[in-house]
């Protein structure tokens, strides 16, 4: 029997549900009901919000929250995981117009689009495939040969099935990981007979995320996720039988989770940043009491060793490109001399790009920290040992994530882990060196403070671009800066890696990728553009397709030295003037002037949706001076 | 829990499942008695009420439970 304590919160949420759809005013409504989808955990809850959401105002939906695309595509039934992906996704800013596949029909549906899912143009097509008919097909005795070929087949006809979808729609593509629901025949040898149904199933995963990696496709990992809950949490053999169900009804708002986490990560929505606390978080005790010498941290104590498993975490984060900051209440010498003199640290301060230590209030710090960093708010998480710091945060700043950490810090590296804050579907050099460039771009704002001009100050960067056609080596980079840049964007366009590829290798376009290094550091690739043919064949005028700018680099005359290039690229095309479009979306009014800045003139009046076009004539074109010298490009 | 009881709570269940207020069940109701209480939704309905009441009907019995009141019994029988 359910325990009361579920009972009563599930008797809470309905409460609550009614309560929102009662407002009779429909932004307050929609609001309200974000707000549940935070708390949205049973099965049932889902169901019933992701109805309240659908009886909702399209528009006020839309005030809040970003519309995509969604197509589930696969071989069993899906439709119970709808509400689950739909109320996962409002908690990270989307609302997904979900389009359901028929239980077995994801290859027809592909390779013979239905009108209906044509006209439905998803951008994100997710596919969600079985082992089963591969493991029936093989008997336990299959030669090694026939092993082999069954599973190569099986990878060659699941990248037919992404080339198609994003041929056919232009969609992005997530692939399930095989999800292994199959009970032992050998026990412990089923992972060394050649066609054991776990083999199969692991060497298939394998082959898969191999595969994936080539095409660019990203991996939604129910393998992993049900390996980590365990079978009986993701797949009820009663539900497989009564409704080929076989991600079970229990599984569905996680499901809904990883689909969630891994599309906010294609769309630069993941988070960027861990605020760590320090007493009791980062280290046990208070370092101002104790003295740096008597903090529990490190081998000899468990307390000390899961503190020191937090800083290792933290410091893996850091080299996957997440940033790290610290917030603490502590006199900075005494903070920071802990960084230094203490022997046991994995973390050293320079690890750290913001290290905020004083009295203040946290809240108020916070926002300092996203300032100097120049990130959003809702790229923080903010890791504190202290439930009313926790509370006065949450409270205060509702767009940072703040987990919930148990008292024992045994289980803190699982609690900040466990939430998904920093989803990826890339990792490329730059995001190595990402954390070293938001530390020294803090160097640089103090720069900028005792600068007396602008133009002084941008002048000491000592500021070099060095720039080139987008290449095989910086095809995974630009992709990933088109697909996640929000704020310097000026059509909001998506591409995949292959279309990228394919519009480089073309000799009509011009494609620009640019780096910028000063003397503080290589900021890496932060710019790409592409051009093409503003007409086909009239390649007399190029278009600006995509411009996309990471915000690390604003204000640094990049766009202005990005543009003297692109003209002179454009001129040496015999090409009379670059043309552009802005497309307004509710992340990029910060270069709403982009383009009447750079010289540009509109053609005609913007549209009904907004989109202005632009045109620069390039016989007038005069280089825009900037303090940005050519570098040679890499190779 | 009484039979009664047990009559309430799917009638509870059902109401969420299918978010519609103007539900009544009796022993007596039948699934096409009920405006949209087709096979999608009746998986819902035994999942939640299996997960609220911890039990699990068997795979026949869900196939063959023809008025609310056979899904009672049932019930009641498992809660004994």
């Amino acid at each position: 029997v359910s325990a009361p304590a579920d009972d009563e919160r599930a008797r809470a949420f309905r409460q609550r549900l009614r309560q929102a759809i009662a407002q009779p005013n429909s932004a307050a409504r929609v609001q309200a009901l974000c707000v549940l989808a935070e708390d949205a955990t049973g099965y049932l809850d889902a169901i019933q919000l992701d109805r309240a959401l659908a009886d909702s105002d399209p528009d006020a939906i839309g005030a809040v929250l970003e519309r995509l695309r969604l197509a589930v595509l696969s071989s069993t039934t899906v439709d119970h995981l709808v509400p689950g992906i739909r109320v996962a996704g409002v908690r990270r800013g989307f609302y997904f117009d979900v389009f359901a596949g028929g239980f077995g029909q994801y290859r027809h549906e592909l390779m013979q689009p239905s009108q209906q899912l044509r006209k439905f143009a998803p951008d994100v097509i997710v596919l969600s495939t079985s082992a089963r008919p591969l493991v029936s097909a093989l008997r336990l005795d299959a030669s090694a040969d026939d092993v082999e070929s069954a599973l190569r087949a099986e990878v060659v006809e699941l990248r037919a099935l992404w080339k198609t979808a994003r041929e056919q729609f232009d969609a992005v593509v997530l692939q399930q990981t095989f999800f292994d629901v199959f009970e032992p025949v050998f026990g412990g040898f089923d992972r060394l007979a050649a066609a054991a149904p776990a083999r199969l199933v692991g060497q298939l995963n394998d082959r898969l995320a191999q595969a994936a990696r080539e095409d660019g496709v990203a991996l939604l990992d129910v393998a992993r996720a049900s390996a980590r809950d365990g079978l009986d949490a993701w797949f009820d053999p009663a539900r497989w039988l009564q409704a080929k169900m076989e991600i079970s009804p229990a599984a569905a708002n996680r499901f809904g989770e990883l689909v969630s986490r891994v599309v906010a990560a294609q769309r630069g929505r993941s988070r960027k940043c861990v605020v760590f606390d320090l007493d009791d978080t980062l280290w046990g005790g208070v370092v101002g009491d104790v003295g740096v010498e008597r903090l529990v941290l490190g081998e000899g104590s468990a307390v000390g060793e899961a503190h020191l498993e937090l800083q290792r975490y933290a410091r893996r984060l850091k080299e996957r490109g997440v940033i790290l900051a610290v917030c603490s209440k502590n006199d900075p010498a005494i903070a920071e001399d802990a960084f230094s003199r203490h022997p046991e640290m994995a973390l050293c301060r320079s690890d750290i790009a913001c290290f905020v230590a004083n009295w203040q209030d946290k809240a108020e710090n916070l926002r300092c920290i996203a300032e100097a960093l120049n990130i959003g708010l809702d790229s923080l998480v903010f890791v504190d040992d202290n439930p009313a710091e926790r509370a006065r945060v949450r409270e205060a700043l509702p767009m940072v994530a703040v987990p919930e950490l148990p008292a024992d810090p045994a289980l803190y590296v699982r609690a900040l882990a466990s939430q998904g804050y920093f989803e990826a579907v890339a990792f490329t050099q730059d995001d190595a060196m990402r954390a070293a460039s938001y530390a020294a771009n803090v160097q640089r704002d103090a720069l900028r403070a005792e600068a007396t001009s602008m133009d002084q100050f941008l002048q000491g960067l000592d500021m070099e671009v060095q720039h080139g056609p987008i290449g095989a080596m910086q095809l995974e980079r630009a992709t990933q800066l088109i697909n996640k840049t929000n704020q310097f964007n000026t059509t909001g366009r998506r591409y995949a890696a292959d279309e990228v590829a394919r519009l480089a290798a073309d000799k009509g376009n011009v494609t620009l990728q640019f780096r910028l290094v000063d003397r503080l550091g290589d900021n890496g690739l932060v710019s790409v553009m592409i051009l093409r043919p503003a007409a086909p064949g009239a390649d007399h005028e190029l278009e600006i397709d995509a411009w996309v700018m990471s915000c690390r680099v604003f204000g640094r005359q990049l766009e202005d030295e990005a543009m003297n290039i692109a003209a002179e690229e454009a001129r040496a095309r015999g090409a009379i003037a670059i043309t552009a479009r802005f497309v307004p979306t509710n992340r990029n009014g910060v270069i709403g002037h982009l383009f009447p800045g750079l010289g540009f003139r509109p053609s005609g009046a913007a549209d009904a949706t907004g989109v202005q076009r632009w045109r620069l004539a390039l016989s007038a074109y005069e280089p825009r001076p900037t303090h940005i010298r050519r570098g040679n490009p890499r190779p | 829990m009484t039979e009664q009881d047990l009559l309430a709570l799917f009638t509870r269940i059902l109401r969420d499942v299918l978010m519609d207020d103007s539900i009544v069940l009796s022993m007596e109701t039948r699934r096409p008695d009920v405006p949209n209480w087709d096979s999608f939704a009746y998986v819902n309905f035994i999942v939640v009420a299996e997960s609220e009441l911890g039990i699990r009907f068997n795979l026949a019995e869900v196939e063959s439970f023809e008025t609310v009141g056979d899904i009672v019994a049932s019930a009641a029988a498992r809660l004994r």
